[in-house]
């Protein structure tokens, strides 16, 4: 067998190539620092393999299409950043309520508002969760490398498959912008996950109905299958609702499906766990800061370890506290002002939780990481 | 514990970490990404490229770094680095600092006059391009073979080889020369 070739990508070019891999054949997006390489890229390689590539007007029309395109058959992507999440977020809860599958790039970037369009951040880490109004399970991916980039969009398609929903690849601007060299996967290395089609036929079909999983198969338009896509709370049928016993079987749809089956979707990792004193827990590129300053301590024998959440929404609320399980004190680095602590203090009330933040639109060092290590220890 | 985990870490000695550094328009990004391509195309070893990334980058000095590892490279960017390119002045005042103890100094003496050390090795990269190939552009190609030669991070072979795969058609005989000439200069000085 001829030697596979690594090619060096950024992250952000990861991220298409693993999008393809897993199936996109529609990405419609807005150029935004610092996501814009994944629509270059998107624009390059689609039309080769006849998929379809097209700048919208704006981030509202861009997730508008990407919606519709799903809805119609295609595997569909958008990217963005912290201000044009902002503006998919009425759409993103339309793909809620519909259970259109479809997948958004949030390459984060510091905010508020256009905040520090090239500096890095995870200040939407909460909006990746409660960004749309109304109750529905979120879910999002976070990769750390240019690696994970490509494993973790195929994962996002994958999810956005299986649970009918829209899925958030959690990125920031350190891994959209460093070129790692990788090895792309080979034809049917990874499993691909597709949306399951309905049996019944078009006169049976039921567009939402409910199954023993929740997730109702999914006809594309021109299938022959007829039924009403609304964002107003729905029946079965998918005609609007407003009866008291047909309000809460939608909504419960919508989180049943994802709540039941959260460990088809956590992720973690865990280094020098077993007799850690004190565990570091991070997510993306803080988490590569997290991991090295692991190292660096362990070397000198200070009891540490490193947590990585692969997948931060739905929280891995059992998962986790059982990986911490033994140590009594948690550093929770992240590159804001203390977002996922709240979770972490909320599902560890007993542990000794410090916050390690920064915000100043650089990367966590890992001496500054290992300052902190030698505070709590 | 006592307070005194700091004063014992060491950055990882299974990291080395470049920094290619010059002005805008110098290609020190081409530059890295070349370096790590020859890398990547001759062993297993991983590499993370970076660069300064936003307004900064415009005018003003202007890096790109890439770290290499036998082992999984956790943290993506530069800690202490064991070699500095410095193509302008104002690149070796910057980004010396970062330089660790013993580390390798590569300077431009076409346009690096002030050195704050004796230990370093100078080549007049701009001017070999200028005049013995004709083109100013190719100076990031000849500072990258006096890199390969001169550390031995990568083979001359590996070099040319990433080198020549990015080469615009029609300008692959210029950049050969260009090797050429970083090879030849840079093991006549080396020590």
């Amino acid at each position: 067998m001829p030697a596979r070739e690594r090619k060096l990508l950024q992250g952000n070019q990861a991220c298409v190539h693993g999008a393809i891999y897993a199936g996109m054949r529609f990405f419609a997006g807005y150029p935004i620092t610092p996501s814009t390489e994944v629509a270059e890229m998107s624009a390059r390689l689609l039309p080769r393999i006849g998929g379809r590539f097209i700048q919208m007007e704006d981030e509202i029309g861009s997730i508008a299409a990407v919606v519709g395109a799903s809805i119609s058959g295609l595997k569909s992507m958008t990217a963005t950043s912290g201000p044009g999440y902002s503006l998919m977020l009425e759409n993103i809860g339309y793909a809620y309520m519909t259970e259109t599958p479809c997948v958004i790039v949030n390459v984060q970037r510091g905010g508020p508002s256009t905040g520090l369009p090239t500096k890095v951040s995870q200040s939407d880490t909460m909006q990746a969760r409660y960004g749309p109004h109304g109750d529905y399970c979120a879910i999002a991916v976070a990769p750390s490398t240019v690696a994970d980039t490509v494993t973790e969009t195929i994962r996002a398609f994958n999810l956005a498959e299986r649970f009918r929903t829209p899925v958030t690849v959690l990125l920031d601007e350190v891994i959209a912008h460093s070129r790692e060299l990788i090895y792309l996967p080979e034809e049917g290395e990874l499993e691909i996950y597709n949306r399951v089609k309905p049996t019944a036929s078009p006169e049976e079909f039921e567009a939402f109905a409910l199954t023993p999983n929740g997730v109702s198969p999914m006809p594309s338009y021109g299938e022959g299958y007829r039924y009403n896509v609304t964002g107003l709370t729905h029946d079965t049928h998918g005609f609007t609702t407003n009866r008291v016993d047909e309000i809460p079987v939608k909504l419960e749809k919508l989180r049943h499906k994802i709540a039941d089956y959260t460990d088809e979707i956590e992720k973690i990792r865990v280094e020098h766990m077993d007799d850690a004193e004190v565990a570091i827990i991070a997510y993306g590129s803080a988490a590569r800061a997290a991991l090295q300053a692991t190292d660096i301590a362990r070397k000198v024998g200070a009891k540490v370890g490193a947590v990585q959440l692969y997948s931060i929404w739905p929280f891995p609320d059992a998962k986790l506290k059982e990986l911490c399980g033994r140590c009594k004190k948690v550093i929770v680095a992240e590159l804001n002002m203390g977002q996922l602590i709240t979770e972490i203090e909320r599902i560890m009330p007993d542990k000794q939780i410090t916050t390690l933040q920064r915000y100043d639109g650089e990367i966590l060092t890992p001496l500054q990481v290992v300052k902190k290590i030698e505070e709590v220890l | 514990m006592a307070a005194k985990l700091l004063d014992k870490v060491e950055i990882p000695k299974d990291r080395y970490e470049m920094r290619l550094s010059g002005s805008g328009g110098q290609g020190m990004i081409l530059a890295a990404v070349i370096m790590s391509e020859a890398i990547g195309g001759a062993d297993e070893r991983n590499v993370v490229q970076s660069q300064s990334y936003g307004p900064e980058a415009r005018g003003g000095a202007s890096k790109a770094d890439v770290v290499v590892s036998e082992n999984e490279i956790y943290y993506p960017k530069a800690m202490n680095l064991d070699l500095l390119l410095a193509m302008t002045q104002e690149s070796l005042d910057s980004y010396y600092p970062n330089l660790k103890e013993g580390g390798t100094l590569i300077i431009d003496t076409t346009l690096v006059t002030d050195v704050p050390t004796d230990n370093y090795f100078g080549l007049p990269f701009t001017q070999l391009a200028r005049e013995k190939v004709g083109i100013i552009m190719v100076a990031n190609v000849i500072a990258l073979a006096a890199i390969a030669e001169l550390t031995g991070v990568v083979t001359r072979e590996a070099l040319t080889k990433a080198v020549l795969g990015r080469a615009p058609r029609g300008t692959e005989d210029k950049n050969r020369k260009a090797l050429e000439i970083g090879f030849e200069e840079a093991a006549k000085i080396k020590k």
